[in-house]
């Protein structure tokens, strides 16, 4: 196969380039009761009209057939290159999407709506790649014959005996912005034909002549028409509401399809949407699950699933409904729904409906107002028989345990034959036919019967030891342990399967129940993922990778088996395909079915968010519904809780972002002030000095030397401050803790100080003997620095500013009191604030962020920085630093004698 | 002060405005100067001028700081003054241990400055001339090496080995700051040189014994992060 699929990426980009221009695409489809009517040929005038009108036309595929006057109109316009793939040694042409999708037509022709596609495209059928050019934005004009939507080829088959495979969904056709009926009367297409005009595939000659019988075409017309009315209608009927034309509305019909068996199912819910799309009514279509199908076939479930898929894509909502009795489960479910009418399929016998306990009957019985419709369904008209149930192996180990229980009766009997009378006997066998039939179920039991009675004949009935095969009288005892084997066994059986589907019900329910126990637990999109990928890996038994769209919305692994993906493989292009596209694709799909995974969009409020892909393990295949029913809820739910975790990141970022926004302005603001004052000064005395030169009095120059040196100390300090604050705040501030006494540090910081500015005393209490502190000697220093600073700045020298280093319970405590104004109301948490400033606080040395730092610090130890007023005026600024363990011991052994100096 | 002023030091800054600053202060106090913009200058001129001490940037264009000191310790003894800038401790640990005499933090007044080079000369000179002086004085500290006798303003002070070890390698570089892993490696030795809190414990002692106020000490001072310096008069 040629695999000319272009870069993704390209491909992708090409998508997005559309987006901003995007516009609805418009669907048109050239309808005709059969080939031969001229669809391809009007489909062709128009588009050559319409390239006249300035639009950028181009064919991606049209079937000529051969026809030179259709051949003719191809001329003049662009034909897309096809695709060519290597198909069983054939060489198969076919529309090549991709190259469409990079060409990006205005309005692209493409012939044979209902063709499926060669074998290795990404799409099943040329409907969904239309569907891709639409989204994509792309106008498409198309062609259809009635035969092949989906709705209607039961009615084809009845009338023509042709079974249509290609078949397109009405939902396509609900879509189509516009549907043109090209109609010709059928004598002229017959005239038509034989002229030669009508091309007729030579391999199917004979049959397709048979299919052009008149009466085949006067009733595919008559369908053509009645489409193309039903739709003139339905948009009639829109354009009167759009419009507010009232009308009295009867009351809105519900309609409610019940499905049994699965293989007739198809044709139920075609018939079902025609009843429904007659009478405007909304439909659902359901399945009774009983506790008896928990034992259908794979294949059955299969089919059960396509019907519903149908069901879907026909419009119709589906429902699975759990219950023990589909009749009441279903008139429970109608009067629930409020469903004015029941469809349902008529039995396969024809007698079937009116026995007594049989679905209809009680159906019939018990609906009251809702009407019951019971539609006649051939089986087996369309789809081929399916396999029949393989049944599951006979297990004989159940057999074999029923020879010990008839040895137990045997011998039992044996010891009661003298005393009691062979009619008592028989009672011991019944005993054990009953055992077995609830220990092991119908098969065994009917053997014990079987057994029981033989051994009885031989064993006690005389003549004894031998098998009297005349004893008529017996048939009745062995009539009786049949019937008792039986209805035992079939009861155990049934109990059985009720508990066994109780037990997958509780299964499924309670890992639903995990899963979102679990992601109201996982804040994060990392555990999210990783929880998602735990659970779907549990259900599925599958190897499960979660991707999530990063930059440009490129798919990236974003947790479990992540090989599932070697880098620049295929799957990856599905799972991209799935996410840009929001639908499922890859294995099991009609997308890129090759694939060795399955890829499911997660798609919350419309969009897809990321892509679950699924790669099937040994012997676990995804093809059972239930498992995957689970899958896929398991995907939504993730897909939803992704959503909310995504959203509250989002407003967690914008909050943050206007916090720093107002932090920013606040600090330029005050930081410009700050920075300018100083520099002002500096420059001013500096010109002052370089100017006047000798001119100026010594004092005087000595007095704008020490300004500048003041003001550059002042402005080196603002620096140093900005430069702590950005580093507590972008947590690069690294603290380095080892032991220390925190007497010394405070003793350190206050000779430094006294040392910068003679003449301040600050007063030093410490407790004695404290224990050492595990701090950073620097950063601690500094936050009682800057403390101290702010004390000394806001009394005067006279007023005493002192330190007590202490403890309490579990903390070293450093307080530094003064006598200054005070705190205000309020103020004990403010003062810590960015830049804040109190009353009387014009802080002539830094920007107002010491004590932030100093708490920032003190934070950083895990410890406290509390501001309150001090009893008799001033205020306490309060350090608490946890005492965090012991000191490490010191080895005094070479220092254990004083005095030893020389 | 008159011999010292006469020396020849060498400024390594490639900072013009600082290399003008410097060379304004230092040769009005009657230094000579020679300048180096960058650390492969500087070590030429170190090699060709023989400077009496090295004021280094630690922040050049070609190389890194460290190396210089640790390239110019490989030939030279001479007393080598670092500039680094605030908060960077560990550079100031890093250049000290790789063999750097002090260090000024930048933006530092002229006073400061001219302190420590003072200082630094006049190590220098001590280790060019071998002596090994009489004792320090350190206020009213004296700490007698040759007879291993520390006094109090007068009165004898009874100390441990490890506490006179401690003290006697403050007092041979007085003036000078030491890392912690230098005390430690001199003092208890090379296995302990990562064992910091030696240092405190010991010091604290020491202080109980020497300072006055043994909280607010005016002689074995700490210089936070990088070490202790026992201060001159």
């Amino acid at each position: 196969m040629h695999d000319s699929r272009p870069d993704p990426d390209a491909l992708l980009a090409h998508v997005r380039a559309g987006d901003g221009q995007a516009h609805r695409a418009q669907l048109k489809i050239f309808l005709g009761s059969c080939a031969g009517v001229g669809k391809t040929y009007a489909m062709l005038v128009e588009a050559h009209e319409r390239r006249r009108a300035g639009i950028d036309v181009a064919i991606g595929v049209v079937e000529t057939h051969g026809r030179s006057e259709t051949q003719a109109l191809t001329e003049g316009l662009e034909l897309l290159p096809a695709r060519t793939v290597e198909h069983r040694g054939v060489q198969v042409r076919d529309f090549n999407l991709d190259a469409a999708l990079v060409r990006r037509p205005g309005l692209l022709v493409l012939d044979e709506l209902a063709h499926t596609n060669a074998p290795g495209s990404r799409h099943r059928k040329r409907w969904q790649d239309v569907e891709e050019l639409l989204a994509a934005g792309v106008d498409v004009h198309t062609t259809l014959n009635v035969q092949h939507v989906e709705s209607l080829i039961d009615i084809v088959a009845q009338v023509t005996g042709v079974n249509v495979r290609e078949t397109v969904p009405d939902s396509i056709l609900d879509r189509a912005n516009e549907i043109e009926l090209v109609d010709l009367p059928p004598d002229d297409l017959l005239q038509r034909l034989r002229e030669g005009k009508v091309y007729v595939p030579e391999q199917a000659g004979r049959a397709a002549q048979n299919f052009f019988r008149m009466g085949n075409l006067i009733a595919l017309r008559e369908l053509a028409l009645r489409q193309t009315a039903q739709r003139v209608d339905a948009q009639m009927e829109s354009y009167r509401r759009a419009a507010g034309i009232a009308e009295l509305w009867a009351v809105r019909e519900r309609v409610l399809v019940c499905i049994g068996e699965a293989d007739r199912g198809l044709q139920l819910v075609r018939g079902a949407r025609r009843i429904a799309t007659a009478l405007k009514a909304e439909w659902i279509v359901v399945h009774v699950e009983t506790p008896g199908q928990v034992r259908e076939s794979h294949a059955q479930r299969d089919a059960l699933v396509d019907v519903m898929g149908l069901a879907e894509e026909l419009g119709a909502e589906t429902v699975m409904l759990t219950g023990l009795r589909v009749a009441d489960e279903l008139l429970h479910f109608a009067r629930e729904r409020h469903v004015s009418r029941i469809v349902l399929g008529k039995p396969r016998l024809p007698w079937g409906a009116w026995l007594p306990g049989s679905l209809v009957q009680r159906l019939m019985s018990a609906a009251g107002e809702v009407d019951v419709l019971v539609l006649a369904v051939r089986a087996g008209l369309v789809a081929p028989p399916r396999p029949a149930a393989p049944r599951g192996p006979v297990d004989w180990r159940s057999y074999a345990g029923t020879l010990p229980v008839i040895g137990g009766c045997t011998l039992l009997a044996f010891l009661m034959s003298g005393v009691f009378e062979l009619a008592n006997l028989v009672m011991i066998y019944l005993l054990g036919v009953t055992v077995v039939a609830v220990a092991f179920g119908r098969g065994p039991a009917i053997l014990t019967a079987v057994l029981s009675v033989a051994l009885f004949d031989f064993c006690f009935v005389p003549p004894r030891f031998q098998l009297n095969v005349a004893g008529t009288q017996y048939l009745v005892t062995f009539a009786v342990m049949l019937v008792v084997a039986v209805v035992i066994g079939t009861l155990t059986a049934r109990t059985r399967d009720q508990a066994r589907a109780a037990r997958a019900r509780e299964r499924r329910t309670a890992a639903l129940f995990h899963l979102s126990q679990e992601f109201a637990v996982a804040r994060t999109v990392p555990r999210l993922v990783e929880v998602a990928i735990a659970r779907v890996r549990d259900v599925s038994g599958a190897r499960v990778a979660l991707l999530l769209p990063g930059e440009h919305g490129v798919l990236a692994a974003a947790g479990g088996d992540s090989d599932l993906f070697a880098p620049a493989d295929h799957e990856m292009g599905v799972a991209q395909w799935a996410l840009d596209n929001a639908e499922p694709a890859g294995l099991g799909t009609d997308t890129l079915p090759a694939s060795r995974a399955l890829h499911l969009p997660l798609v919350a409020s419309g969009i897809a968010l990321g892509v679950l892909s699924l790669e099937p393990g040994e012997g676990a295949p995804l093809t059972d519904p239930d498992r995957m029913r689970l899958v896929q809820t398991f995907a939504n739910q993730t897909a939803v809780a992704l959503e909310r975790a995504q959203l509250a990141g989002r407003a967690e970022a914008a909050r943050v972002d206007a916090e720093a926004e107002r932090a920013r302005n606040a600090l330029l603001s005050s930081v410009s002030h700050d920075l300018r004052t100083p520099l002002a000064v500096i420059t001013g005395a500096a010109t002052g000095l370089r100017d006047a030169g000798e001119a100026m009095p010594a004092e005087t120059r000595r007095e704008l030397a020490d300004t500048i040196a003041d003001e550059a100390m002042r402005l080196n300090r603002l620096v140093g401050e900005l430069l702590d604050m950005t580093r507590l705040e972008s947590g690069a501030l690294v603290v380095r803790r080892e032991w220390h006494s925190i007497p010394e540090i405070v003793g350190g910081v206050l000779e430094r100080l006294e040392r910068a500015a003679p003449g301040r005393h600050v007063a030093l209490r410490a407790a004695a003997h404290l224990p050492l502190g595990c701090v950073d000697e620097v950063l601690v220093g500094q936050a009682v620095n800057n403390l101290v600073e702010n004390a000394l700045q806001l009394t005067d020298s006279a007023m005493p500013v002192e330190v007590a280093v202490g403890r309490d319970a579990d903390a070293i405590v450093i307080d530094v009191l003064d006598r200054g104004p005070g705190l205000a109301p309020g103020e004990e948490t403010r003062v810590f604030e960015k830049f804040y400033r109190g009353q009387g606080r014009r802080d002539r040395h830094g920007a107002g962020l010491g004590l932030t730092i100093a708490r920032g610090i003190v934070e950083a130890h895990d410890g406290q920085l509390t501001a309150s007023s001090r009893p008799g005026g001033g205020a306490t600024f309060r350090i608490r630093l946890p005492i965090g363990g012991e000191p490490p011991p010191i080895n005094r052994e070479a220092d254990d004698r004083e005095d030893q100096v020389s | 002060m008159n011999e010292t002023n006469a020396a020849l030091l060498l400024v390594v800054d490639d900072d013009a405005p600082v290399r003008r600053f410097l060379r304004a202060g230092l040769t009005s106090e009657g230094y000579r100067l020679v300048e180096a913009v960058n650390g492969a200058e500087a070590l030429a001129q170190a090699a060709t001028r023989a400077p009496e001490l090295v004021l280094l940037d630690l922040g050049l264009p070609d190389l890194d700081g460290f190396e210089v000191v640790r390239r110019l310790r490989e030939w030279t003894e001479v007393p080598i003054v670092v500039l680094t800038a605030r908060g960077q401790d560990e550079d100031k640990i890093r250049a000290l241990d790789a063999g750097a005499d002090d260090y000024v933090t930048k933006p530092f007044s002229m006073g400061e400055l001219l302190a420590r080079v003072r200082v630094a000369l006049r190590h220098g000179a001590r280790r060019d001339a071998g002596e090994d002086a009489g004792p320090v004085h350190v206020g009213e500290l004296v700490v007698d090496l040759a007879r291993r006798v520390v006094t109090v303003a007068g009165v004898e002070a009874h100390l441990t080995p490890i506490e006179y070890r401690l003290l006697a390698l403050l007092a041979r570089h007085a003036g000078r700051v030491l890392t912690h892993e230098q005390i430690l490696r001199q003092v208890w030795g090379p296995g302990y040189a990562t064992q910091h809190h030696y240092v405190r414990v010991y010091m604290a002692q020491l202080r109980a014994k020497l300072e006055r106020d043994p909280s607010r000490p005016c002689w074995l001072v700490t210089e936070p992060g990088v070490g202790y310096r026992l201060r001159e008069a």
